[in-house]
């Protein structure tokens, strides 16, 4: 069967709204890009000449190794809690029927329906009349509030798929709650496991508001001191902000090919088996 | 163990309850002592304001108009937005839910955006579409327009700020309900005679009717919290003041907690009305299995 190239209207429509997408994709990405390298560019397509020195100029000027840094231990702490504590309470919330599950599967799922601002100022001020906030722990805390519901709702759908006979026959030989996570849950939840920190990582690594308004002048994470050097507008060369930006960018785009070897974006929502090649 | 006990411990486990259940306690206590809390002692703070009765901060607030038009300034930038995300999303998945060459490579440039933050974003549309960007040197140079036009630091700016970021979420949600679909469905209307338009709203838009409900709420939560882009992209003292800022403001500009938790609240209430009139819909469709079958 010959490949029909004359497609109907609706898909010349379709197809065009995707390349507009693209286009100014590309173009709002490609003038940070540019900008990030150029001299001076005013009112020309392309700057004077190009240069290297912003990178090396935003990595002074922002300090942004004890950014990074910052960056890294809040991410892997919180990571590593809601996992921590997600995993089982996912575990339960997947196997089990009892009174006021939904209850509690809503409770959970508020917290991912809010806006972070709604309850960020609520918790930014309970976590400062405690004196947390300003400090790392206070950043992870606030971070922890959506990250923990986001491991439940993506590790239920990973257990429903485990084989609850797998479970009974292990308990059958006499394994114990702790043994059958140990043993038999942790080695085929690993995927699961990994695929969701990656993503909290993700998400907290991008996660602005909540850092925003619990971080101090030592606990802002990178996209905080962004922030910062942008709406300082005129302190800063542009270019440089412009550097910190691809720098963030790329950190992003490394961790999220990284998660997207792990899962299939669009089986996440919604389990979805895809038909082998 | 008495015998007493064994007996409740048997009847609580027919009920689905024993001791398994304890692996709950550490996620719930987290929600309850950071979330729960937090809002609860938000809205105590809200109804102890320096002067005035209990409600002064909501009265403050809704007599306000500065205060009080934010809610129809962040409503006016979040639906439009999050309604754009989902039926742009819509044919570009129908269009896609097939498997072809590219489909892969597709989808990941379609994840990208995600990962640009709304820093990167701001800093390149203010480049991209602002007086001397590429947009407008174009838009002059084919002679389409006589002065540049304004993108940024008004409505469109945030609008376009908020396409970026929202619509991939969106797309890779749609395209997921979609698959979810089974195609056999619409190949058998195919047989029976539908066309190309009886066979979308007859049978795949009724079945993904409450997939897009719940795409929109999701959407939805990303655009109504526009903070940093309304700062960065918008015009925040007017046309983007959102409701957000308006929060921020009360609390770390002026140290108004009681005013500050109050904005909070009513942007949450704001929020939850809108999901709920959303999901009240939805619960009016299908909400069975769209794998067909059995199901």
């Amino acid at each position: 069967m010959s490949r029909r190239i004359v497609a109907r209207p609706g898909a010349w429509v379709v197809w065009g709204l995707v390349v507009i997408f693209f286009v100014g994709l590309a173009g709002v990405i490609g003038s940070v890009l540019v900008n990030s390298f150029g001299v001076r560019w005013f009112d020309t397509w392309l700057p004077e000449a190009f240069t290297t020195r912003w990178y090396g100029q935003a990595w002074t000027d922002f300090t942004l190794l004890p950014v990074l840094t910052v960056t890294l231990v809040v991410c892997l702490l919180v990571a590593g809690i809601s996992v921590l504590v997600g995993v089982p309470a996912a575990y339960v919330l997947a196997r089990r029927k009892f009174p006021g599950s939904r209850l509690l599967y809503l409770l959970f799922l508020l917290p991912i329906l809010m806006p972070p601002i709604t309850y960020g100022i609520p918790l930014a001020t309970v976590l400062y009349k405690y004196g947390l906030a300003g400090h790392l722990s206070g950043v992870v805390l606030a971070n922890l509030v959506p990250s923990v519901p986001f491991v439940i709702l993506t590790m239920t759908p990973f257990i429903e798929q485990i084989d609850p006979a797998v479970e009974r026959a292990a308990r059958m030989c006499g394994a114990r709650t702790r043994h059958v996570f140990t043993s038999i849950l942790a080695p085929l939840l690993v995927p699961g496991i990994l695929a969701a920190s990656i993503l909290v990582v993700v998400r907290t690594v991008g996660m602005f508001e909540l850092t925003f308004l619990t971080a101090g002048p030592d606990s802002q994470t990178l996209v905080v001191a962004l922030f910062y050097s942008m709406s300082a507008a005129g302190i800063r060369a542009q270019q440089s902000v412009d550097a910190m930006a691809v720098i963030y960018c790329v950190m992003m785009l490394i961790l999220l090919v990284v998660a997207l070897r792990f899962v299939n974006p669009t089986q996440l929502v919604a389990r979805v088996k895809e038909d082998p090649e | 163990m008495t015998t007493a006990t064994l007996a409740i411990r048997h009847r609580l486990a027919e009920r689905g309850v024993d001791p398994q259940l304890l692996l709950l306690v550490p996620a719930t206590v987290f929600v309850v002592v950071l979330f729960v809390y937090p809002f609860c002692y938000g809205i105590a703070v809200s109804l102890q304001p320096a002067q005035g009765g209990a409600l002064a901060a909501y009265r403050a607030f809704f007599t306000d108009a500065y205060q009080r038009d934010t809610i129809g300034t962040t409503l006016a930038i979040a639906l439009p937005a999050a309604l754009f995300n989902v039926l742009a999303a819509v044919p570009i998945a129908y269009r896609m839910r097939g498997r072809f060459r590219g489909k892969r490579l597709l989808t990941t440039v379609l994840v990208v955006p995600i990962t640009l933050g709304t820093v990167l974003t701001a800093e390149g549309l203010l480049n991209f579409l602002g007086p001397t960007g590429w947009f407008n040197r174009f838009l002059l140079t084919l002679g389409l327009v006589d002065q540049p036009v304004t993108l940024t630091h008004n409505y469109w700016g945030v609008f376009f700020s908020l396409v970026i970021t929202g619509f991939p979420f969106a797309f890779l949600l749609v395209l997921s309900y979609l698959s979810g679909i089974d195609p056999s469905l619409e190949r058998a209307a195919a047989t029976l005679g539908a066309g190309w338009a009886q066979r979308f709203f007859r049978i795949t838009l009724p079945l993904l009717a409450p997939g897009l409900a719940t795409t929109f709420c999701l959407t939805f939560v990303l655009a109504f919290s526009v903070f940093p882009s309304a700062i960065l992209v918008g015009d925040p003292s007017g046309s983007t003041r959102v409701i957000s800022i308006a929060a921020y403001e009360a609390a770390y500009v002026h140290y108004d907690y009681a005013a500050a938790s109050a904005a909070a609240i009513i942007m949450g209430a704001v929020e939850l009305v809108v999901i709920s009139v959303v999901l009240g819909l939805r619960s009016l469709l299908y909400t069975g299995s769209t794998a067909g079958g059995k199901g």
